[in-house]
Order: C-alpha cells, then sequence, then structure tokens
C-alpha cells in the first residue's frame, strides 16, 4: 500500500498516520480512461481518415493528447487521496488544484456505508462513505480494498458507537 | 423514527391510551373540493362560464351539497382513523384510511414543540401540535388539538423529554415561563421601514408594471407581473410585521419559549441545548440604531429567527441565555490584506473569532452576519483550498452543523487555517464531553 506525499501534513503535536489508496484506483481509472479516449480516438481517426483524407485523421490525435494528459491528472489526483484514523477522528484530505481537507469525529457519525458498483467489484474495489447529520458533510474514501473497506467500516462504526452523541 | 412498536408495547406490559385529535377537524378538509373548484374555475374562467350556463340553479345546488358532504365525510374518516399516544419514551401517530401509517417518534430527540394556531382555528379554539425530530414532516403534526390539550400534550411531552419519572410526567404541568423579551409593535414597524429589502420589493411592484404598460399596453401582461410584485412586496412588509407582531421570548426550565403573530400565533419551545447555530444579523440602515436581528437553527425545525429586532446589548444577552456560557465574541480579525485578490472590497467583511465555547464567523460588507456556533455542535470541518486561494496562499474553514448549515471562516491564511482545523476538531471533540445530556432534566 502506496502512501500519498507528506507534503502539507504538518501538524502540531501528534502527526496523524496518513494512508493512500491502493493501486487498484488508479489501475482502473486509467484502464477506463484509455479504453474510452483510445475507442474515441479510433472512431474519430477512421471516420475523419475516409470521409476526410489523411490530413483531417491528424484530430484524432486530439483525444490521444487528452488521454496523456489525463494519464498524469489521473495518477496527481490519486496520489492526492489519503486519510487517517485518529484516537476521535478520522481525516481525508484530497485533492490536486481544489485541495480538501475533513475531519470527521467519530461520535457524528449516523451511517457509514460501503459501495462498491459492477465496474469497481471487477476490480475488486469499494469505497466507504460516512454520513453525519449535515449533509454539507463529504467524507468518501474510494477505491479501497474491500476487506480493508469491511475493516474500516466496521471499526469506524465501533468507535461511533463508543463515542456516541446526540445531535 | 418509524419502528415497529409491537414489542414495545409488550414490554410495557400495558396497554396505550389512545386519543383521537379535536373533533371539529373534520370540517378543516370539507372545503377542500369547493377550493378545487374555484381554483379550477379562477385559473380557466372561460369554460368555467361555458360550463355553468349549462347547469340549473338545482343541479348546481344539488352538486355543491354532494361535494361538501363528500368532503365532510373524507375528513371524518380521516379523523376517525387518526390516533395518537403518549408513552413513556415515544409519541406514536397512528393515521390512514387505506395506506396505513405509523409514526414513532422519539421524545429524547425533540429539537422544539411547536403550538401553532391560524386565525380560523383561535376562532374555534383549536391548535396544531407539531413535534420537531430531524426528519419529521408536515404529516407529522397533530391537526387539530384544543387549545388546552395542546398546551398540556406540549407540557406532557416536554417533561417526558426532559426525562422526568412517566407516572409523574403528566403532573409536572407548564413550566413557569420567565419573560425575556417582547419587541414593542412600534419598532417592528420601524425595523421594517428601514429595512432595504421592503422598499426594494415595493420600488418593483410600483416601478415595474407602469414600464411594462408603456412598453407592450396589454392589461394582461401588466397585471400578471403587478400582482406578483405586489403580492411579494405585501409579505415582506405587511406579512413580516403580522407573523412578528407581539414576538415574546422566555425562558422556562423546559428551555425556550418563542410566542409571535398577530392574527395566526405560534408558541415554539426550543429544549435546552437544540440550538445548533445562532446568527447576529445587522442590516445596513439599523446599523446607526445599533439593532440587529437574531437568528436560530434547530435541526428539523423550520423556524429560523429569534428575535426579530433588539438592541445589540439585549440581543447579546439573549444570545448568552440561549447558548450558555457564551459572550458574543466583540472583536473579530479579519483576513490578511492579500484577501482582497481573491475577493476584492468584501474581504474586508470577513472575520473570525474563536472562544472557549463558540466558532464565530462573520461575512457581509453592507448587511453584516456573525454566525456562532458552539463547538459541541460541530459535525465536521473541513479545509478548502482553490488554486487562486493556493497562490495567495489562502484556505477556506467549514464547520458543519446538524441542522445542515454551514458556517465558512473565509480566506484565512493557510497555515492559519491548516492549524484551525486541527483546533477545531479538538474543541468540538471536548466541548462534546460537557455537553448537556438530551433528556436535560435527568
Amino acid at each position: 500500500m502506496e502512501t500519498g506525499s507528506a507534503a502539507g501534513a504538518e501538524t502540531m503535536g501528534t502527526e496523524p498516520i496518513w494512508t493512500g489508496l491502493p493501486p487498484g484506483l488508479l489501475r482502473m481509472r486509467r484502464l477506463l480512461l484509455v479504453v474510452w479516449l483510445g475507442l474515441l480516438a479510433l472512431a474519430l481517426g477512421l471516420l475523419l481518415g475516409l470521409l476526410g483524407g489523411p490530413v483531417w485523421a491528424a484530430f484524432a490525435l486530439l483525444p490521444l493528447a487528452a488521454l496523456a494528459w489525463g494519464w498524469v491528472l489521473l495518477g496527481r489526483n490519486w496520489r492526492s487521496w489519503r486519510y487517517a484514523e485518529r484516537a476521535d477522528d478520522l481525516l481525508i484530505s484530497r485533492g490536486v488544484l481544489w485541495r480538501e481537507e475533513t475531519v470527521v469525529p467519530y461520535g457524528r457519525m449516523q451511517l457509514v456505508e460501503v459501495t462498491s458498483g459492477p465496474v469497481e467489484r471487477h476490480f475488486g474495489l469499494a469505497s466507504v462513505q460516512l454520513h453525519t447529520a449535515a449533509a454539507a458533510t463529504d467524507a468518501t474514501i474510494p477505491g479501497l480494498d474491500p476487506a480493508e473497506a469491511e475493516r474500516l467500516r466496521d471499526r469506524l462504526t465501533e468507535l461511533g458507537e463508543a463515542r456516541s452523541a446526540g445531535l | 423514527m418509524t419502528a415497529p412498536g409491537v414489542d414495545d408495547a409488550l414490554r410495557e406490559g400495558k396497554a396505550v391510551a389512545e386519543r383521537r385529535l379535536h373533533p371539529v377537524t373534520p370540517f378543516r378538509r370539507a372545503w377542500a373540493p369547493v377550493a378545487v373548484i374555484t381554483g379550477w374555475a379562477v385559473h380557466d374562467p372561460d369554460q368555467a362560464q361555458e360550463q355553468l350556463t349549462k347547469l340549473t340553479t338545482t343541479m348546481l345546488l344539488g352538486g355543491l351539497a354532494v361535494l361538501v358532504t363528500a368532503g365532510v365525510l373524507y375528513g371524518f374518516l380521516t379523523w376517525w382513523f387518526t390516533h395518537f399516544a403518549v408513552t413513556d419514551s415515544e409519541l406514536r401517530i397512528r393515521t390512514g384510511l387505506l395506506f396505513r401509517r405509523t409514526a414513532h417518534i422519539r421524545l429524547e430527540r425533540i429539537q422544539a414543540v411547536d403550538v401553532t394556531q391560524p386565525l380560523l382555528a383561535r376562532v374555534a379554539g383549536v391548535a396544531k401540535l407539531r413535534i420537531d425530530v430531524v426528519g419529521t414532516d408536515k404529516k407529522d403534526e397533530l391537526a387539530f388539538l384544543g387549545e388546552g390539550e395542546a398546551r398540556a400534550l406540549r407540557a406532557e411531552l416536554l417533561a417526558r423529554a426532559a426525562g422526568f419519572a412517566p407516572e409523574t410526567a403528566h403532573e409536572v404541568g407548564e413550566a413557569p415561563a420567565h419573560e425575556l423579551m417582547r419587541v414593542p409593535p412600534s419598532k417592528l414597524a420601524l425595523s421594517l421601514v428601514l429595512t432595504g429589502a421592503t422598499w426594494a420589493s415595493l420600488a418593483a411592484a410600483l416601478v415595474v408594471p407602469p414600464v411594462l404598460w408603456l412598453a407592450t399596453h396589454s392589461v394582461w401582461t401588466v397585471l400578471a407581473t403587478a400582482l406578483p410584485l405586489l403580492g411579494a412586496a405585501a409579505t415582506t412588509s405587511v406579512g413580516r410585521f403580522v407573523a412578528e407582531y407581539d414576538w415574546t421570548l422566555a425562558e422556562s426550565p423546559d428551555g425556550l419559549r418563542i410566542d409571535h403573530g398577530l392574527l395566526d400565533r405560534t408558541h415554539e419551545t426550543v429544549p435546552p441545548g437544540r440550538v445548533q447555530t445562532v446568527r447576529i444579523v445587522e442590516p445596513l440602515m439599523w446599523r446607526p440604531l445599533r439593532w440587529v436581528r437574531v437568528e436560530l437553527d434547530v435541526a428539523g425545525s423550520e423556524n429560523s429567527v429569534l428575535v426579530p429586532v433588539a438592541p445589540r446589548a439585549v440581543a447579546e444577552s439573549v444570545v448568552a441565555r440561549v447558548l450558555p456560557g457564551v459572550t458574543v465574541p466583540a472583536d473579530l480579525s479579519r483576513p490578511q490584506r492579500r484577501a482582497g485578490w481573491c475577493v476584492p472590497l468584501w474581504w474586508r467583511g470577513y472575520g473570525l473569532a474563536v472562544t472557549d465555547g463558540v466558532f464565530a464567523a462573520r461575512h457581509g460588507l453592507l448587511r453584516r452576519k456573525l454566525s456562532l456556533v458552539p463547538h459541541a455542535k460541530v459535525q465536521s470541518v473541513r479545509l478548502t483550498q482553490g488554486p487562486w486561494e493556493r497562490l495567495w496562499r489562502l484556505a477556506d474553514v467549514h464547520v458543519d452543523t446538524g441542522a445542515d448549515k454551514t458556517v465558512t471562516a473565509r480566506l484565512r491564511g493557510a497555515e492559519e487555517a491548516a492549524a484551525l482545523l486541527r483546533e477545531q476538531a479538538e474543541r468540538s471533540r471536548t466541548g462534546r464531553r460537557s455537553a448537556r445530556p438530551d433528556r436535560w432534566m435527568a
């Protein structure tokens, strides 16, 4: 399990132990990107090549450029995601350009959800989502190993029960 | 909130006394078919006229009689099939003729209790009782109960929610209230005169229709725009006056009591420790008088006004009562000067102060709003930073509360914001420890 960059994690006192996301999510996202943009480039190249000649077919390079850019972007985005379980709260940090760091106290959790779509399941991934009484709390950890997701869910539920508080 | 309660009742080992609503309730629905017909006639006058000429007076009267009878019958049946009961820990509402619905509302989860009396209900001597719990809606209000019955039920519900023994709960009676403040009508009127929105809506209603008339010369267009505009002007001025007339704030062991209304009377009770955020709003034109409006958020409750208008000092003393041990911070730290590159001019309106009790953030340059969140009410803390903010080493800190409101301290220095995030998480954790229990008398 690779750990994301530690930049910007300076804290006073206890340093949280950050966990990055497993590489499965990156692999899935990159594969999807390659498949979709590759198909688009192919279709565009064939269509324009047949209808307008080889010069037009060069436009098929655009999706390929987007692919290369997206490849890098996905990598950066994936590296930016990390979470830390502290004694009393969960930290989630994400985003490259639009950075967001969320702190959710365990006692405030109303519901912990593990979801996994068909594609995610195929790649052996699951996401954990935390809900508090505030709808604005946007605490999701995507692309976890299902076993880790379940461990996290059970641990969070357990901690939530122990530290539970009213509204 | 809704849960199978059969085993509960069995465990209690005694039958729960079920009650019905006030017998005047059926008549509230009797006029619904008539209202529907009237609505249709107004909506499509030509066709209504055409249909009307075809009917004789006898048919008309007969039809009306049938409709009213059907309405009364429907009202009667819904009344007959609606029951409610107060158990040791829940309020149960059982309703529905065809589609059965049973709601069990847990009393320790009560966020507020409202007793409202629309004008006609006041004439009939009845009242609606509504319990605000996260997730309740209009279906969960008890409409209507006799006036005295509603008060007695409110007292009983609050006593049970407070943690009094079930045997004594209905004998505890109404908790004595001590009046904190009352808004005189003249002050309320003056405050509305000094509100920009009143004048803006009035100006719109007076200016737009003549302009449209000059432009189109079409009566319908002018009427179609003038009526809603006049309506809006009336609601922002007269409507607000009528709703906020005789605003009385009182304190009792059951919590805060807010009574108001000229035609429709509303009596709200917010038990201790239910207030999620308090906002002190200071409109531009009130500033020379040093008047403020205080708003509050309670989870699951629609009401958001605590004091419509009051001098600042009085408002601050009220806030100190609502959030025990909290003083409204006087000086807030502004963002650093470079924040002007992110939000020109308006950055001066932003401010932040963190005290032992609350996280306080101000925004707005002309109409200043200071939001206070008790540390114990924080659901989550977030730090966000966009690319432009990052360039200027600034970040925003959001504090989410249970009433689905987010209070944001904008444009703090990046290091300060990061420290704030950690400290706020810590403060909320320790703040919760000292928070009062849900059952406030227990």
